[in-house]
């Protein structure tokens, strides 16, 4: 059976290259192929190999058209979905895509078999009067837009699913291929249907290329873009036309049910991974053809799976990396940043440690016993140990065993943090008693917080409006700004003494 | 004689046949800054929106310099309120900036270097050119207004429509604003801003628009801020045009 032949060749395929492809693949197995998981190894991996050179070397005409379909159809659905995503209107996208099924039927009842232009022609009008529609609803009722949307998308496809059981139970239906429209076959595709897809997707290049600002501040600003005398209306009918030609073209090989998830997927991965529109259509193009092309590529390998689902699938996978690995919005990344703040505020509280520990016997002597930070820190020594060591391997602080006792040396560097972060709590805490008057036994808390991410404007800002502190709420001396600057260059301290002082001083 | 920068006639609009704004006649003179001032639903915005021909207007017209505003389009300045985009678009603050500079471009034309160099100099002007490169939505409100202010800036423009530069926005960017806005006016250029907050539109404005779905006062401040008209603005006595207003929508 030719089903089950296409399920074990990925299978033994993908076990063969699990190492290097792991994770693509497994997504691949666990969505697609888990039904089949008994039926493993079937196969020989020599058929694999012969299919899939087949497809690589293009030598079959259908190879090459299902090919070409599916690059030029990567790249209309990237253009079109990245406008679609950043107007957020992904549901929109959605109802067009369903609401032209009816359309698709009766194209071809009308010209009694499946006549590319006349299935064009009605998946357009249904498409038109779809959104017709929906604007209809809206305007005349006080239903919102989400649920005319939904309607509009179930009876559509409603109409559209029981046209084509009809076409089906003709005498020719069997043979129609009209099921193809559901689902999706890149190897079904017509020449015919490869020009119109490829003409689609150069119109879309060419327009978005010509007129990118239009469509970039049409899509932004609209209210702006009509203030600057752009016929901002225009541009957004383009727009519409644009993807409504795109989603009807498609359906031949991604399927009605999911061209919008072909639309919105790549665009929304691009979207994760830059902040600049013109890149966002680069890359949600260059998404949209590795799907297109793995999608056709794996349907080929399976004996002609619906390629709708693959494309999807291939989009999801692409998706899924970039929600992991984006460099700015990335899960990882965004682990990652927090793993390291959460690092450099343990190390602060350390320093703020030793500063106290320091601070507690007037400063004498530079070292610090361990066991004095311990206790002050109430942990045991082993912990405050790894604690100092993680300072040491940042440099800021030396670990020295001094007649069978271990103490701290923090470095300069080490040094101004330490008081840096002092300041900043204290100064914060001063600041909540004197000017947000808060009793001074409740601003300690607070302090232990904010005192991790005052940036030095907002501490000068500070104190100037404290008249330049010396001591905290508890009476505690506060190390200004000036005092560390001073202990920089090594000039003798003078006017208000305060706590601070270089290790070596 | 100089066409004024900005008559309108008998401008009606109305929102879904609902009349939000009646038959307001105004010539704004050259050079002034002004304050469009009025209780909420007033039709301030609308105001502004139906002289740009952004919100359809159901009667009346409107001459910019003496000629219909699509004509003079690109005379005009607009800022929106801050609200009426996502920030989370993706452009960074040069790139809105030189959305300012469109309206020159015409249909064809590309982004030139002098372009760039306006954009910036503009930038420069609202203290925001260290953050030209900053994605937008990593934007304080008061940043981001000034991003709008820039962008306005960068239109080079004679008149200045203004909606709500204010709102969200600190101390320190409201003063630096009204700052820069005199400094337009010194240059002849003519303002007009939306504007919610009484005592300080005393203070900021040369002239008042005194609007509640039509125009109460419009003339110089000291003329204008007076108890009596300030009541009739924000006093209950006009209520019933609004009660009119939504009969006549339920009648549609």
């Amino acid at each position: 059976m030719n089903r089950r032949f296409g399920y074990g060749t990925v299978l033994s395929w993908a076990r063969a290259n699990a190492s290097r492809w792991g994770l693509v693949v497994s997504f691949f197995l666990v969505c697609a192929f888990s039904a089949d998981a008994a039926r493993i190894g079937e196969l020989e991996d020599t058929q694999f190999w012969e299919q899939a050179w087949r497809f690589v070397s293009l030598r079959d005409d259908v190879v090459r058209t299902a090919l070409l379909g599916a690059v030029f159809l990567g790249i209309s659905c990237g253009l079109l979905g990245s406008f679609i995503v950043v107007r957020k209107l992904s549901l929109f996208g959605d109802t067009l895509s369903h609401a032209v099924l009816p359309g698709v039927a009766i194209g071809y009842l009308v010209a009694g078999q499946k006549d590319p232009l006349a299935i064009f022609v009605g998946a357009t009008v249904a498409g038109v009067l779809g959104t017709v529609m929906v604007n209809l609803i809206k305007k005349t009722t006080h239903i919102k837009e989400d649920s005319s949307l939904g309607m509009v998308l179930a009876g559509f496809y409603g109409v559209g699913i029981v046209l084509m059981n009809r076409i089906q139970k003709l005498p020719t239906g069997t043979q129609s291929g009209i099921d193809k429209f559901l689902f999706g076959q890149a190897a079904a595709l017509s020449p015919t249907e490869v020009w119109m897809i490829a003409g689609v997707a150069i119109a879309a290049v060419l327009l978005v290329w010509g007129f990118y600002r239009q469509f970039l501040l049409g899509s932004f600003d609209v209210g702006f873009a009509r203030a600057l005398g752009l016929p901002a209306g225009v541009f957004h009918y383009v727009l519409m036309m644009l993807l409504a030609f795109t989603v009807v073209v498609s359906l031949q090989a991604v399927g009605a049910v999911l061209v919008s998830a072909m639309l919105v997927i790549p665009a929304a991965s691009a979207y994760l991974l830059t902040d600049r529109m013109h890149r966002m259509l680069i890359l949600a193009s260059a998404f949209g053809v590795i799907s297109g092309v793995l999608g056709a590529f794996f349907s080929f390998l399976g004996n002609s799976l619906p390629t709708g689902p693959l494309m999807v699938l291939a989009a999801s996978t692409v998706f899924t990396l970039s929600f992991l690995f984006s460099p700015r919005h990335g899960l990882v990344s965004r682990w990652r940043k927090h793993r390291s703040r959460e690092k450099r505020i343990q190390n602060e509280n350390t320093l703020k440690a030793i500063y106290q520990v320091r601070e507690a016997s007037e400063f004498a002597g530079e070292g610090v016993k361990l066991s004095d930070l311990a206790s002050r820190m109430r942990e045991s020594e082993e912990e405050t140990r790894a604690r100092v060591e993680q300072l040491g391997a940042i440099g800021m602080c030396d670990l020295k065993e001094i007649e069978d006792e271990w103490f701290a040396f923090l470095n300069p560097d080490g040094w101004l943090r330490a008081c840096a972060v002092v300041r900043n709590h204290r100064l914060w805490e001063l600041y909540l008693t004197n000017q947000a008057e808060y009793e001074p036994d409740h601003v300690h808390d607070d302090a232990e917080v904010i005192e991790h991410v005052l940036g030095e404007e907002t501490v000068r800002q500070l104190e100037r409006l404290l008249d330049y502190p010396a001591e905290d709420p508890h009476g505690k001396l506060i190390p200004s700004l000036a005092d560390l600057q001073r202990s920089l260059t090594r000039e003798p301290r003078e006017g208000r003494s305060s706590g601070y002082r270089m290790p070596n001083q | 004689m100089e066409d004024v920068p900005l008559e309108t006639h008998d401008l009606t609009v109305a929102y879904e046949k609902r009349p939000v704004l009646y038959g307001v006649d105004v010539r704004v003179p050259e050079g002034k800054l002004i304050g469009i001032v009025g209780p909420n639903g007033a039709g301030k915005s609308t105001l502004i929106k139906a002289i740009m021909g952004i919100v359809p207007t159901t009667g009346g017209w409107v001459k910019v310099y003496g000629k219909p505003f699509a004509k003079n389009a690109k005379r005009v300045g607009y800022v929106p309120q801050r609200e009426s985009v996502d920030w989370d678009f993706p452009v960074n603050v040069m790139d809105v900036v030189l959305m300012g500079r469109y309206g020159k471009l015409g249909m064809m034309g590309r982004v030139k270097k002098e372009d760039r160099e306006i954009a910036e100099a503009c930038l420069e002007k609202v203290g925001m050119l260290p953050y030209a490169k900053r994605q937008i939505s990593n934007l304080s409100g008061g940043q981001q207004q000034r991003v709008f202010l820039a962008r306005a800036l960068a239109q080079e423009s004679d008149l200045y429509l203004m909606d709500e530069p204010f709102v969200g926005v600190d101390a320190a960017t409201e003063a630096a604003i009204i700052e820069l806005l005199r400094e337009l006016k010194n240059r002849g250029k003519t303002i007009m801003v939306v504007h919610h907050d009484l005592p300080t539109a005393q203070k900021y404005f040369d002239m008042l628009l005194l609007l509640n779905m039509r125009l109460v006062a419009f003339g110089p401040t000291e003329e204008v801020f007076t108890q009596e008209l300030l009541q009739k603005t924000y006093g209950g006595r006009l209520t019933i045009l609004s009660e009119v207003a939504s009969t006549v929508s339920r009648e549609k």
